[in-house]
């Protein structure tokens, strides 16, 4: 049988495939592209940075970068990035099946991203928008940039999301092959899940909110706009009870690809595997309670600040339930270092280090110090990039033998990463430094006290920059010329790892039956 | 259900579950998208609670509520509709699905002269409101609730008609039949989802003032 990649090689048989393997390859590419996109910005906001004063930008084109890197990392590509790609692709294989269960609304689901991201793209073109990624009201109802635009587009990127996380939901419920019971899911399987009902609940809020302050915009509607009569803090409940929970929707698929990571390279069970299933769900719920931690200093009485707060941190308790099992799993283990187990080591400094500044913020006498300043930036940065980012990559490395059939250059992967994880660090570390100094973040001044740190961090993104363009360079050239890869070359037990290498249009020669679980590694391959 | 069977599924029932759980879920978040509007209602309805009355007593009950009663018997018709395809009485569906799209027709028409009728008042939506007899912050906020709500409910009328057209499309040229139907079960409840949601704007902007 010929794999996916061979069959059909024109233009036409990819745009119009209907394999989930393909609209993941295609999602790769369309990701990849928004992630480039959102780097670029950065660097436009780190290099006006390296001065106290206005170098490269008047004050409105300031507003702009950064507005529009913070909309293009988050909406085009945090948000959708793991489930798209390696979601679409590894679901219906790690579930052994021969394509999601609904394929045409896969395919729908991929234009539905483009158009949205080609809307989005076109208001940054015409005019851009500068009221930050948040969208507050009620600057944002009056700001003369393309603000009913760019909330279009996003709203139309959120519609993608949620076919995508529809298509899921049916999948894992009618697509398992025999044998399979839901705890012999792969752990994958289960994040994917947990954000996709996410993706599902949230979305919809956060489609309505934007429109909501679209329409403000743009006809007067005056929803949030005080001087009608609304009340713009209304705006930010709606906003964060879905934008919290897209936290989640953006670190759980990240924790989906840690525990596959984790448990191939060290040959070994996850030293729980209830206890990281079952902390998504708890992770997934708890969310959706905790949205008032980004709101202590927008009014609010002193019984709900503390409830939001305690709230927040369970969050920690489950989280932290994840990294000692992770953790824990590497006990006896056989392990093998390579790029994707750097990635882990880097992710869980990481991940840790943000989690724990997370607790701290969201300790109310403290946020208020802290809100609106760099420290929070870089507690976020934290988490979502160095969760997501490290993780995305992870999978790329991970998962590159069998989606291309080729093996990617070991050396190179380990100096890409040690670039990625270094650069990242001193990009954010002098952040948290600068905020708790008081620098605010959203300004394009400052005063001349902060500006060695700046630089710091200046110089931080710049390698993180060449880690990840080197990285691209060495995998798109693998691609076509590294060396062949066999079917199981990393000795996994995943039952993606069972299909042929690059898989067929339906993934499985025979109709898989499942005689044992996915981290059984005293069993053989094929029992 | 002997509708031809997608390569990536075991059976026809597979697929009909898989197909229907899809449905349900994004019924679900249809529901969701309206849940945040009911939220900023019970909201606003808290700060401004007498000039909501004020507003709700404006609206024509009489219109409200005729249409409530269209709604509802298009509910009943659409169901009988496919009760009529299960047991291949074609020209009975036939009916029963016209009678449906007549009466989904009928209610925007309606609501087309509430429109006129608040429009005629200077009762507009956000800053263009200019109506005299009910000033205030509250009153403009409750018809902006209303132009919003009750327009984003036509915006899904209108596409509840168009999948009613295409269904009877399929069933007058008997694609869609005793043995093949999931599209008409499918139709059918999205329609009943848009007649509920209607039940839900009905006592929120005609009868608890
Ligand atoms: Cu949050």
């Amino acid at each position: 049988m010929t794999s996916y990649l061979a069959s059909g090689r024109s233009l036409r048989s990819w745009l119009v495939t209907k394999d989930h393997k393909r609209i993941g390859i295609l999602f790769l590419i369309a990701t990849t592209l928004a992630l480039v996109l959102g780097g670029v910005f950065a660097l436009l906001i780190r290099i006006e940075l390296l001065t106290p004063e206005p170098s490269v930008f008047d004050a409105l084109d300031y507003n702009r970068s950064f507005t529009h890197h913070g909309v293009v990392m988050v909406f085009l590509f945090m948000v959708p990035v793991i489930p798209t790609v390696f979601g679409n692709f590894f679901l219906p294989m790690m579930l052994g099946a021969p394509d999601v269960a609904l394929p045409r609304l896969n395919l729908a689901s991929f234009y539905v991203y483009c158009l949205g991201a080609t809307i989005l793209l076109l208001s940054l073109w015409f005019g851009g928008v500068d009221t930050g990624w948040t969208f507050y009201a009620p600057y944002a109802t009056t700001s003369p940039t393309a603000v009913a635009t760019a909330v279009f587009g996003v709203f139309v990127v959120g519609i993608s999301s949620i076919l995508t996380g529809l298509n899921f939901i049916v999948t894992v419920h009618t697509m398992r092959a025999k044998g399979m019971r839901w705890f012999r899911m792969p752990l994958f399987v289960w994040a994917i899940y947990a954000t996709a009902i996410i993706q599902v609940l949230a979305t919809p809020v956060l489609g309505l909110s934007l429109l909501l302050v679209g329409a403000d915009h743009a006809f007067g509607m005056g929803v949030f706009d005080p001087a009608l009569g609304g009340d713009p803090i209304l705006f930010q409940h709606l906003f964060w009870f879905y934008s919290h929970p897209a936290v989640y929707i953006m670190i759980l698929p990240a924790m989906g690809v840690v525990s596959e990571v984790v448990c191939t390279f060290s040959h070994n069970r996850p030293a729980s595997y209830r206890a990281i299933a079952i902390s998504s769900i708890g992770i997934a719920f708890i969310g959706f309670l905790t949205w008032g931690h980004h709101m202590f200093v927008s009014g609010m009485s002193m019984l709900d600040v503390g409830a939001f707060g305690i709230l927040s941190m369970f969050v920690a308790i489950f989280s932290a339930i994840k990294v000692f099992t992770w953790t824990a799993t590497l006990y006896r283990g056989r392990i093998t270092f390579n790029a994707p187990m750097l990635y882990f080591f880097g992710f869980m400094f990481l991940f840790v280090f943000g989690g724990m500044t997370g607790v701290a913020v969201a300790t109310s006498s403290l946020d208020i110090h802290w809100h609106d300043t760099y420290f929070v930036v870089a507690h976020f940065h934290f988490i979502m990039v160095g969760g997501t980012l490290t993780m995305f990559l992870a999978a790329c490395h991970y998962w590159f033998p069998k989606m291309f059939g080729r093996r990617y250059p070991e050396k190179w992967a380990l100096i890409g990463a040690v670039a990625v994880i270094l650069g990242f660090v001193f990009t954010f570390t002098p952040q948290f430094l600068l905020g708790n100094a008081g620098m605010p973040r959203r300004y394009h001044t400052y005063v001349p006290e902060y500006q060695w740190l700046n630089v710091m961090s200046t110089a931080g993104a710049t390698i993180l920059a060449l880690g990840l363009v080197v990285t691209l360079v060495y995998l798109v050239h693998s691609i076509f010329r590294g060396e062949k890869a066999g079917d199981n070359p990393w000795d996994s037990r995943g039952y993606e790892w069972l299909a042929p290498t690059p898989p067929p249009t339906h993934n499985f020669h025979t109709p898989l039956v499942i005689a044992r679980g996915p981290y059984d590694f005293h069993c053989p391959e094929r029992p | 259900m002997n509708r031809r069977v997608e390569i990536q599924f075991e059976s026809a029932a597979r697929q009909e579950h898989a197909v229907q759980l899809g449905m349900w879920i994004f019924l679900g978040s249809e529901l969701l998208l309206f849940a945040g509007l009911f939220g900023l209602y019970t909201v606003y309805r808290t700060e401004y609670g007498l000039e909501f009355d004020a507003g709700i007593h404006h609206n024509q009950l009489l219109l409200g509520s005729t249409n409530t009663v269209v709604l509802i018997v298009s509910s009943f018709t659409v169901a009988w509709a496919l009760y009529n395809v299960r047991k291949d009485k074609r020209d009975t569906a036939l009916a029963m699905l016209g009678i449906t799209m007549l009466l989904g027709l009928a209610f925007l028409v309606i609501k087309g002269v509430e429109y006129a009728h608040h429009f005629s008042e200077g009762v507009f939506p956000g800053k263009a409101y200019t109506n005299l007899e009910l000033p205030g912050h509250g009153a403009r906020m409750f018809f902006t609730l209303y132009y919003l709500m009750t327009g984003l409910h036509a915006l899904h009328m209108i596409g509840g008609l168009a999948v009613m057209g295409w269904v009877t499309h399929r069933v007058w040229t008997r694609r869609t039949n005793r043995e093949s139907h999931t599209e008409l079960h499918l139709g059918a409840l999205y329609w009943h989802l848009v007649d509920s949601i209607w039940i839900f704007l009905w006592p929120l902007f005609y009868l608890t003032g």
